[in-house]
């Protein structure tokens, strides 16, 4: 169970999903579920993914997601998924 | 599974409402270090401390970036320094000379605070706890890192009146001696009543001789992430109020727990406790006074002030137990004047004294907090007023603290400015009458009579 929850907010554009998914794919991770909104033509999506056969850490998919972000103008975060469930869940 | 809004929610309290873990602290015992000679006293506490905290400020940093929370500070506390270099030091110069390796190994460690230039009094003072109290001044001037406390009075021991005096006379010369920084020495130093041995937060922090070797606490904080929940519920009734800010310490606390369980994992030291603190900062939306204006009150300060924060402060202790397996230090809600904008912004609007936040110590978690007072305020007058709060504290069966802060060269209507985390504050005036004859009693006063439970 390595759960981590990556988080897309920006402007709204064509590829974002593309481009997440394609560097996931490439990576081995596996995405479990996937929904997204656009309020006041923001985009906002939130991704649970498995990194449990990923090719590389967690600091550094962070960071190469980070930047894949800053290239398309969206802000892309990864967080391990415990910090939602402790806060949410008793 | 989680949901996209539970997600949504917590990246904004992150971001939009100052929620950040405000400290991780390691306490790291010194009890093993102690030695009659200096230079190998000096020696093992540097060693002892480097060994335990080389990959604090680094682990801090990746619990941080796993979970997208801010984790402000890393520091570190020890073991109150009078009991560790009793046998070693003779001289205040000799006790300073330890302060200097807890600054040093604070520099190379990377923490930004380092408590536990302490002593334990509240009942009579040692040799070592006198010379330690003295060396105060030269210690906090000839650092940068370290802070000091001093515990003069407890529910169960009284009163240390003739430490209490000491103190006055003490935070004067730490004001002279820091005088160039306006009296920034002064910030670093808390005189307390029942100080708890596991507090994570600066400046009081020390490693209680009743804890383990080491042990890893963690403050919490998130004012803003409160204050944003209830303008959402303006206007509802208390029982509303209430559980909102229960429900959102709930959540605020979960993350300290998390983080705190994390450090232990990953730095190999036992889990000691969360303290639920609201602690402020100067940043703009990260003020426990805004909370008491969201509340209902014009400015922190107006009648209602005190009832207020009495709610505020059980509700946060109320929500935020069920969160942590263990809770302690100071747990509740800070009041710092130079450390919370709103509190600046209330003295400034003439609507809170010293006196007003005399009375709102009886109710939160610590005391009168980041004061500052005219710099010719007498000695025996900063006795008086730590003496009133130490009374508060054992009567009520509660931590109370003094941070107060007498700025050489300024008075009434003057600023002051500290710089990041210590904020700025407008001095405060002070009342002029006279307490000498009773500061200069000497002795102490004695326990309370609900003391006695045995």
């Amino acid at each position: 169970m390595n759960k981590t929850i990556i988080t897309v907010v920006g402007k709204d554009t064509v590829g974002i999903i593309a481009k997440v998914c394609t560097y996931l794919a490439e990576n081995q991770i596996n995405i479990e579920d996937i929904s997204q909104t656009i309020v006041q033509g923001f985009f906002n999506m939130m991704m649970v993914v498995d990194t449990n056969t990923s090719t590389k850490h967690f600091g550094e998919m962070s960071d190469d997601l980070r930047s894949l972000g800053e290239e398309i103008g969206v802000v892309i975060q990864c967080q391990k998924e415990e910090i939602f469930d402790k806060m949410h869940r008793i | 599974m989680i949901n996209f809004f539970e997600v949504v929610e917590t990246n904004e309290m992150i971001a939009k409402e100052n929620l950040d873990v405000r400290t991780i602290t390691l306490g790291i015992s010194l009890l093993d270090c102690i030695d009659s000679d200096l230079n190998r006293l000096n020696e093992k506490i540097y060693n002892k401390i480097y060994e335990a905290a080389k990959d604090l400020v680094v682990t801090g940093e990746k619990i941080s970036r796993d979970f997208g929370i801010p984790i402000v500070n890393k520091r570190i506390s020890v073991t109150p320094i009078a009991l560790i270099g009793g046998a070693a030091c003779k001289t205040v110069e000799d006790f300073a000379s330890i302060a200097k390796t807890l600054d040093k190994v604070a520099h190379e460690v990377g923490v930004n605070f380092i408590g536990g230039y302490s002593a334990l009094v509240s009942k009579g003072m040692t040799a070592a706890d006198e010379l330690l109290i003295r060396s105060i001044p030269l210690a906090l001037s000839t650092t940068e890192r370290v802070c000091s406390s001093v515990n003069v009075g407890s529910t169960k021991c009284g009163i240390n009146m003739d430490a209490v005096k000491l103190m006055g006379e003490m935070i004067k010369e730490t004001a002279e001696y820091t005088k160039e920084a306006d009296s920034l020495g002064c910030a670093k130093l808390v005189i307390f009543c029942n100080a708890p041995d596991d507090n994570p937060f600066m400046a009081g922090a020390f490693h209680g001789v009743t804890e383990a070797d080491k042990i890893i606490n963690v403050g919490v904080s998130g004012p803003g992430v409160v204050k944003t929940a209830l303008s959402k519920v303006r206007g509802e009734n208390f029982e509303v109020l209430c559980e909102t800010i229960k429900k959102t310490a709930f959540k605020v606390t979960r993350v300290g727990q998390l983080v705190a369980q994390e450090a232990s994992r990953r730095l190999g030291v036992p889990f000691g406790i969360v303290d639920l603190s609201l602690a402020p900062t100067p940043a703009v939306g990260d003020s426990v006074a805004d909370i008491l204006c969201e509340i209902g009150l014009e400015y922190a300060g107006a009648p209602g002030t005190t009832a207020a924060l009495a709610l505020l402060n059980d509700q946060v202790k109320k929500g935020g137990v069920m969160a942590s397996s263990y809770v302690g230090g100071l747990s509740g809600a800070f009041i710092p004047v130079s450390e919370d904008q709103g509190m600046i912004n209330a003295v400034e609007a003439g609507a809170l004294t010293l006196e007003k936040l005399e009375a709102m110590t009886c109710v939160c978690s610590v005391g009168l907090d980041m004061i500052a007072v005219p710099g010719d305020t007498k000695a025996t007058t900063l006795s008086g007023i730590i003496a009133d709060e130490m009374a508060i504290g054992m009567i009520n069966q509660k931590t109370t603290a003094v941070r107060i802060i007498p700025v050489v060269g300024k008075g009434v209507g003057e600023t002051v400015e500290f710089g990041g985390l210590l904020g700025y504050a407008p001095i405060m005036p002070v009342n002029q009458f006279s307490c000498d004859a009773f500061v200069n009693r000497g002795g102490r006063i004695p326990a309370p009579i609900h003391s006695f439970k045995n």
